[in-house]
């Protein structure tokens, strides 16, 4: 409890915008590699996360948490498909450089 | 216990237990089934939609409200399922063409049928997130379907990044109204907004988010960017299908959570859509005139026409929504219609997709000349074909509202949107003649563009009967 009176809600969640942001930031600054892209992905589904979690603490109520495990879930599946999407990718390109996946323009 | 309501879902259940079932023939027997299947997906789209009509359309509340099944969600039921039909049949003889036959195309087409039919019956953020995702990923890899292709690839990847940028988003925007109302079921967080003296600005920020996330998924601008590419880079019969059935449920999505868990910052979301139709309506008819590729020319329509949907959004009266609904259909049918005989041409094995190569259509296939020219007048709004009446209904009801900007600004974008597609029928009506199309057109394809050139030729004569039902479903959002 001494902790929760030191550390509130507004640090969790400044904390959680922080690390979103910063995914976001991580998708649209990056020119050199997908994969970076992809882990800006999962920094930005696993601060929503953290955001659920304090929500569900702070409401007293378990459905934050229920969401994150279906999160975490979706996140695996969709991580799964971009790294496939990417191998197909790479096959026929050579390259997974962020600069390369400009064939089509207008 | 309260009751289950299980036969409710049947359309669904249904559908699943096909695709399960189809995944596991194909396993068996590999890739040779690809055409039996196709052909018995479409079959079992047509028992779901035959199951559809024969359940209950009273509102009904199910799964402890997770879902919520009411004229308005089953009317976009039956939609998604007409479009799925459609889609599936134009694809089988392409996916031979391009030699991508493979047997998951049907599995992942179902799955994605199956993501859009929960989405427009989400009662619950919950729901909303796992249908959509369910949604979203089997649409990610229709995308990469062409797997030796690098636009095809390239296309995917760019997708897959922006629709997880968008699920994020989406995702962020939840938590937020989670944490502000206390609940994700729909009606919690409308009745806790209408006990609030003034609405959190926490819960305003989720809301721009879900917001900026769904308008990404019908791809109006400005969030838009990856609509041309996704489409012109995707096998031909993918982009019919993304043309033509998404959006139906992404919009549906939209309009169930702007007038029920949202009904209450009307204010907030109409200054936000406002902007968003405007900018569709100008980006989509200015930015296609200087396309020459065919399906980049589509999806630029296609983010014009999601301005005119949200201008009937905006209006927020049950005939603006009617109006919407409508026009999500007439838009469907036309689109299916263009994509019967954009799919048809190939020369020499290779398909093509330039302005050019219509050109002189009139005078190898003027049956299928006149075919396309009714569809694009019917898409620039002429009278007396469909696309008239269905523009006709969304400004109207914009005007009921006193939304005379936005009526005045769809009018002139029509305006302009009118060149890009009238230069198509002029290509093909004046310009030199090229070699025919190799073969004939398939049997399905036909029977699509007949359809689809009945309905917009016909609709003027009888509208009533669907404009009474749309009506009618977009009545239970306002009770």
């Amino acid at each position: 409890m001494d902790v929760q009176q030191t550390i509130g809600m507004e640090h969790f969640l400044i904390l959680a915008a922080l690390l979103f942001t910063i995914g976001v930031f991580g998708i649209f600054l990056n020119r050199k590699n997908v994969i970076v892209i992809l882990m800006s992905i999962e920094l930005m589904l696993l601060a929503v996360n953290i955001n659920f979690v304090t929500f569900s603490a702070y409401l007293n109520d378990l459905t934050g948490q229920i969401f994150v495990m279906f999160t975490l879930t979706v996140a695996a599946a969709e991580a799964a498909i971009g790294l496939a999407i990417l191998v197909v990718f790479f096959r026929n390109k050579g390259s997974i450089a962020v600069e390369d996946i400009s064939g089509m323009k207008g | 216990m309260e009751n289950l309501n299980i036969m409710t879902l049947l359309p669904e259940i249904f559908l699943a237990i096909t695709a399960m079932g189809f995944l596991i023939a194909g396993v068996m027997q590999g890739n040779k089934s690809t055409d039996v299947l196709c052909w018995s997906s479409c079959l079992s789209f047509v028992i779901a939609a035959a199951l559809l009509l024969r359940i209950d359309w009273d509102t009904q509340y199910l799964l402890n409200n997770m879902l919520v099944s009411d004229k308005f969600s089953m009317m976009l039921k039956l939609f998604i399922v007409v479009g799925l039909t459609a889609t599936t049949a134009l694809s089988v003889r392409y996916l031979y063409f391009e030699r991508i036959a493979r047997f998951e195309y049907p599995v992942l087409i179902i799955f994605s049928g199956i993501g859009m039919m929960f989405m427009v019956s989400a009662n619950n953020l919950l729901s909303l997130y796992m249908a959509l995702e369910l949604q979203s990923l089997s649409l990610y890899v229709l995308a990469a379907f062409h797997r030796n292709s690098l636009r095809s690839g390239e296309a995917a990847a760019k997708y897959f990044i922006l629709g997880a940028l968008a699920s994020g988003m989406l995702l962020f925007g939840i938590s937020l109204i989670y944490g502000f109302t206390g609940s994700l079921d729909y009606q919690i967080i409308a009745s806790s907004l209408k006990n609030a003296e003034l609405i959190a600005p926490g819960f305003t920020i989720g809301m721009v988010f879900v917001i900026a996330a769904l308008v990404f998924k019908v791809s109006a601008a400005p969030f838009h960017m990856w609509t041309p590419d996704v489409y012109q880079g995707a096998p031909t019969s993918v982009t019919a299908f993304f043309a033509i059935v998404p959006k139906v449920a992404a919009l549906g999505v939209l309009i169930r959570l702007l007038f029920e868990p949202f009904a209450m910052a009307e204010s907030q979301w109409t200054q936000i859509l406002y902007f968003v139709s405007i900018f569709s309506l100008l980006f989509g008819s200015f930015a296609a005139i200087a396309q020459s590729n065919i399906k980049r020319l589509i999806a630029y329509s296609s983010i014009g026409n999601m301005g005119y949907a949200l201008i009937g959004i905006i209006a927020a009266t049950p005939q603006g929504i009617g109006a919407v609904l409508l026009f999500l259909f007439i838009y469907m049918v036309m689109t299916a219609g263009t994509f019967s005989i954009l799919l048809y041409m190939r020369r020499d094995g290779i398909s093509l997709e330039r302005i050019s190569d219509l050109s002189g259509l009139s005078k190898t296939h003027p049956v299928l000349a006149y075919s396309m020219a009714a569809l694009m007048f019917s898409m620039s709004g002429i009278p007396p074909f469909a696309g008239f009446l269905s523009k006709l209904f969304i400004f109207n009801a914009a005007v009921a509202s006193g939304h005379f900007v936005l009526a005045v600004i769809g009018v002139l974008a029509s305006v302009v949107a009118a060149y890009y597609y009238i230069r198509i029928i002029k290509v093909m009506f004046f310009d030199e003649p090229e070699d025919e199309f190799d073969g004939n057109m398939s049997l399905e394809k036909r029977l699509v563009l007949l359809f689809s050139i009945i309905f917009v030729v016909g609709f003027i004569f009888k509208p009533n009967a669907l404009l009474d039902s749309a009506m009618s479903s977009a009545k239970v959002l306002f009770m």
